[in-house]
């Protein structure tokens, strides 16, 4: 079956403050709100799509983490993924990119995806990770930070937004593609979705029952709040804002 | 024992880009490192030269195949493991090319990565931005492994040129996979200043309405020499090209000077401008959160400002 396997984060939502404990051991995550992290949203959408334009049959959403982010799995299959996996993990805390691409990994031994698709990077580490390790430990092609996905017999062609402006790949399937944001906007949930979306098979799996140790690879010192910038000043008009800066040698 | 930093070079084929520059830069804060550049390419010859005169590089390996030719990181990232075994670190910058290449080669080694270096603690201790920049976090790899890092460039100026490194050929015997094949790229306009290195930037946003309305920015960038910016907003509506965008999803960059037009300040937009010199924000809105962050602002509209601002510049 031509299945499209998603790996979506549990992070805190784009529109949360974000700020550092007193004591400088993590950032503070309780009573804040959760979501999927947005390029995942994205990335789901985007299998959706696939499926519905007939290049896949099934959309297979998995996340390794606590146990709470069967939240977020609910929301993807209320979106109109097929199935979940949550690969639980023991402590409350995420995982390095490490581990998450070697559990990935396991599940397309198991899944034997037609297609991998994840987010560029998850908006709490900002890491962009996870799909680049995945792909060199699958030994597959990977095609990042992707605004365009077209299917085609056993290929895929990749659009990328890089640096020097857009890229176009052709990779052999199965394949990598980690999401840019405008590779796609994806759809609301609507509610008669989320009633049924409790009906649609979760299964939970031990990451320790895939035989893979959570090692934990970086040690986390400590966390500060970035340095704040000094007040600056108002101007009045174009005048003043040239002046301004001649004074600073800006302008000549 | 002292640091060995292989660095992996960013080019277009004929020019070296300024990330690698400030790669070294990075490296060179490891006091005692001795720092490698490694340049892969079909013929690498014209960048390796350029590489051998950053000031701190002991030696440049020039890796020469076909296959390099437009540095895809499922054909790279073997043939730098291929070279990493002598070395306790291996850095790429935190470009497009570095962050789609360097973790593909930390999992080969079985390393973790650290990305988005912005300074360097100790040979494997770091501080690197999280959540957008509203966090900074100091990680430690405790010496278990080799270290893989992305180098934030926004954060080290470009070692300067004046050395003389060593320039060898390095042979590579690894299989290249053929599995991912280049097809285009669109083609970068030269004619202006590049958004990622220069010294001044004018930036737009949704403010400007269409893409008619955006060329008004180009006049006001041309008065300044300034190379041009955008908001996601902007991008997403397709007033400029996506190249163009800034912040967490786009280039962070650290102009001398940062003007932005008719953008609100979200905090994705802003962690793309956390180090530059100075910022100017112009915008209608006077509680627009932009005038937080900005060293100067002024409030207006925006299609009134920019014309009187051209004029005055002359
Ligand atoms: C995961 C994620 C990643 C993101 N990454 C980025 C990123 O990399 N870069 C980025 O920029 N955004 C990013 N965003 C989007 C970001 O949250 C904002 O939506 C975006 O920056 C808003 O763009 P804007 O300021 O142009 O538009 P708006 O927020 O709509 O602001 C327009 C501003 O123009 C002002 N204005 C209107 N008319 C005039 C006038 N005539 N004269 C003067 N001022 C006027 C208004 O007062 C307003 O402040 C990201 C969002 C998410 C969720
Ligand atoms: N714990 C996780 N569970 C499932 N998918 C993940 C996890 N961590 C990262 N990913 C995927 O990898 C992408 C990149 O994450 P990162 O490398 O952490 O920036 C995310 O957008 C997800 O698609």
């Amino acid at each position: 079956m031509n299945r499209i396997l998603v790996g979506i984060k549990r992070v805190v939502d784009y529109n949360v403050r974000i700020r550092v404990k007193p004591d400088g051991s993590g950032v503070v995550t309780d009573g804040v709100k959760m979501s999927i992290n947005p390029f995942d949203e994205i990335a789901i959408e985007e299998a959706l799509r696939l499926k519905e334009r007939g290049a896949a049959e099934e959309v297979v959403v998995a996340t390794i983490g606590p146990a709470d982010t069967q939240q977020q799995l609910r929301t993807a299959l209320a979106m109109g993924a097929d199935r979940a996996i949550l690969v639980q993990t023991d402590g409350p805390g995420g995982v390095e990119p490490g581990v998450a691409a070697r559990v990935l990994h396991k599940l397309c031994e198991r899944e034997q995806p037609l297609l991998v698709i994840l987010g560029k990077q998850a908006i709490d580490d900002d890491n962009s990770q996870t799909g680049q390790m995945l792909a060199a430990l699958w030994n597959r092609p990977q095609a990042t930070f992707a605004s365009k996905v077209e299917l085609t017999g056993g290929q895929a062609k990749v659009t990328r937004e890089v640096d020097a402006g857009l890229e176009t790949l052709e990779v052999d399937l199965p394949a990598v593609v980690t999401t840019d944001l405008r590779l796609n906007e994806p759809r609301y949930v609507k509610l008669p979705e989320i009633m049924k979306a409790k009906k649609k098979p979760l299964e939970t799996l031990a990451l320790s029952s895939l035989g893979i140790e959570a090692r934990q690879r970086l040690k986390l010192v400590k966390f500060e709040p970035p340095a704040q910038r000094q007040k600056g000043i108002r101007v009045k008009d174009a005048g003043e804002l040239v002046d301004a800066l001649k004074k600073k040698g800006l302008v000549r | 024992m002292s640091a060995k930093i292989l660095i992996v070079a960013e080019h277009d084929g004929s020019k070296l880009n300024p990330s690698t520059a400030k790669c070294v830069t990075c490296a060179k804060a490891m006091a005692g490192a001795e720092i490698v550049v490694a340049v892969f390419a079909a013929d690498s010859s014209a960048v390796a030269s350029q590489a051998a005169q950053l000031d701190g590089v002991s030696r440049v390996l020039k890796v020469d195949n076909a296959a390099n030719a437009h540095q895809l990181a499922a054909v790279l990232a073997p043939q730098i493991v291929a070279l990493a075994g002598p070395y306790s670190h291996v850095f790429g910058p935190s470009t497009t090319f570095g962050k789609d290449l360097m973790p593909r080669v930390a999992a080969l080694l079985d390393a973790p990565q650290i990305s988005d270096v912005m300074a360097v603690e100790g040979p494997t201790r770091f501080r690197r931005p999280i959540y957008a920049g509203n966090a900074i976090v100091t990680v430690d790899t405790e010496g278990n492994s080799k270290v893989v890092a992305t180098v934030r460039i926004a954060s080290f100026e470009a070692a300067p040129t004046g050395g003389s490194a060593a320039v060898e050929a390095a042979s590579v015997n690894v299989e290249l996979p053929t599995h991912t094949r280049f097809v285009s790229v669109s083609a970068a306009r030269s004619d202006r200043p590049d958004l990622q290195t220069a010294a001044r930037v004018v930036s737009g946003g949704r403010a400007l309405g269409s893409a008619e309305g955006f060329q008004i920015l180009y006049k006001l960038a041309d008065k300044l020499g300034a190379a041009v910016g955008a908001s996601r907003a902007a991008v997403d509506a397709g007033y400029a090209p996506n190249e163009l965008q800034v912040g967490q999803t786009g280039k962070i960059i650290a102009p001398e000077l940062y003007i932005a037009i008719g953008i609100s300040g979200a905090i994705q937009h802003l962690t793309g401008i956390k180090d530059a010199r100075t910022i100017v924000a112009i915008n209608k809105d006077g509680e627009a959160p932009i005038f937080e962050v900005a060293d100067i602002g002024l409030v207006g509209d925006l299609f009134q400002i920019i014309p009187e601002l051209e004029k005055l510049l002359g």
